[in-house]
């Protein structure tokens, strides 16, 4: 085991874990945004609105994270320079890089798989309470701002730590379509130094290390909600 | 403006004639390799999963009645790799792997071999499964009524007469939802074999196929459908086999 390569490469590294993160908590972030929507309209939503929600959630869940990034990064990537404009617009230089497409990847997978748990955590609220909301004279968008959003966003959160997980572990695909994260930082540091285990080894601990403490954040996160025993 | 909407006409007509080429059966398209990568991702699946079954079954016995030292071995096997992004424990496994067994070979006198990209990816896939699974199983036996495995042992059971007649039979209902789960996460999960390449499976075929025809889009699109269908196929393969494992049991509503 050689380890002199940290000396040389730990600003790579940090950076690496900085793009991690920011991956990690932009896609959660708007991935949840997107899921309350996609699970309440399969709940109550119109037809036009209830199949395409569902179609994309099974397509999401059916299909591996690793073709969705392609499909992004070299389908969409082959569609937008024939868009006219869009060359020369101020958006080029995002879209040009892989970043975006595993930040639209990662975020419209959370979407998909935690729509199919806010669909279920809507379900799951007692129909009393949203028929006693009703009954004293709160519109429909009162109901769901007051009591049955917060009451679902209540259901979900214990499945909240395991999907952020889940997220962390998928973040290292990125490297696939050149993003600097901790993969892709490792994934130079090999080439560089033909070592082959120990950089594996050592993002492989802090991983883990994110693990841990992002299970300490939720269990301090859920000792803070009330909860009825 | 009747030019502009023929010449649309025509562009999508000629588009989907490219697209018919394309995923055509032989030489000219890519019908067959996709077909013989969708087989091989199953294979591999396959092959993986029952690895996974057969190291969760040992590693939730182990847990469950093993001794101290197995016990806190198989903690940490279950904890790293839970813990571990798939993809960095493949890369870890499958140069790791290879060394194993190139060292062994260097022992007997022999020399360095290519490692069998199926063998490697099914170890690979098959050990992180194995993890999984041992949660799974050991959870299913624990949901199992107590009484019924105090019944078997005052009948005069043995161990391995009690975990095929008693405890096999009562766990797998409890077993069923997670291993379905763990089967289409596998499935899915290998198409990270195409990262490391060696087999050609579905991903890493498509991924030469987009790479050679610049077809990116249509190529990765008609990939994730047939993941999906092996998805939904598997959906109803799984529920028939909940239902048979619920038999005699009262309903979940």
């Amino acid at each position: 085991m050689v380890w002199d390569w940290l000396f040389t490469y730990w600003p790579q590294l940090l950076y690496g874990l900085w793009i991690t993160l920011v991956l990690l908590v932009l896609s959660m972030v708007l991935g949840m945004l997107l899921a309350v929507p996609i699970g309440l309209v399969q709940v109550t939503g119109p037809w036009w609105l209830k199949y395409p929600a569902r179609g994309f959630t099974t397509f999401i869940r059916g299909t591996p994270l690793l073709i969705q990034l392609w499909l992004m990064y070299y389908g969409l990537g082959q569609i937008f320079p024939m868009i006219p404009g869009l060359r020369h617009s101020f958006m080029w230089p995002v879209l040009r890089e892989g970043f975006f497409y595993a930040v639209l990847a990662f975020t419209l997978s959370t979407a998909g798989y935690e729509g199919e748990v806010m669909r279920g955590a809507f379900l799951g609220v007692p129909r009393g309470e949203l028929e006693a909301a009703r009954a004293i004279g709160m519109s429909p968008f009162q109901v769901l701002r007051r009591v049955w959003l917060p009451r679902a966003l209540r259901l979900v959160l214990p499945t909240l730590n395991g999907e952020t997980i889940l997220q962390l572990k998928s973040t290292p695909l990125a490297y696939t379509v050149t993003v600097m994260d901790l993969m892709g930082a490792t994934s130079m540091i090999r080439q560089d130094t033909y070592r082959i285990y120990e950089p594996l080894i050592f993002i492989a601990v802090i991983y883990m290390f994110i693990t841990f403490v992002i299970t300490k954040g939720f269990s301090y996160l859920e000792r803070q909600v009330p909860v009825k025993r | 403006m009747l030019r502009r909407g023929t010449d649309l006409g025509f562009r999508m007509s000629a588009w989907l004639a490219k697209a018919l080429v394309l995923l055509s059966w032989g030489p000219a398209g890519y019908g067959d390799e996709l077909f013989y990568g969708a087989l091989r991702t199953i294979e591999i699946s396959v092959l993986a999963y029952f690895l996974g079954l057969t190291i969760g079954a040992l590693g939730a016995t182990g847990k469950l009645y093993g001794p101290k030292w197995l016990k806190e071995l198989l903690h940490g096997y279950t904890t790293l790799v839970r813990a571990v992004p798939e993809l960095v424990l493949l890369l870890l496994l499958y140069y790791a792997g290879t060394d194993v067994v190139n060292t062994m070979l260097g022992g007997f006198g022999k020399g360095p071999i290519e490692v069998n990209g199926l063998a490697a990816a099914v170890g690979v896939l098959g050990f992180v499964q194995g993890a999984y699974s041992t949660e799974v199983i050991r959870a299913a036996i624990l949901a199992i009524p107590h009484g019924q495995m105090e019944a078997a042992r005052a009948f005069g059971m043995g161990g391995p007469l009690m975990a095929r007649r008693i405890i096999l039979p009562a766990m797998l209902p409890f077993a069923m939802p997670g291993l379905a789960n763990l089967w289409l996460i596998v499935t899915k999960d290998s198409a990270l074999v195409s990262v490391v390449g060696g087999i050609a499976e579905l991903s890493l075929v498509t991924k030469q196929a987009a790479g050679v025809t610049k077809q990116y889009l249509l190529l990765y699109l008609v990939t994730a459908f047939i993941y999906l269908a092996i998805t939904l196929f598997s959906n109803r393969i799984f529920n028939w086999l909940e239902n048979m494992t619920r038999r005699g049991q009262r309903k979940l509503t």
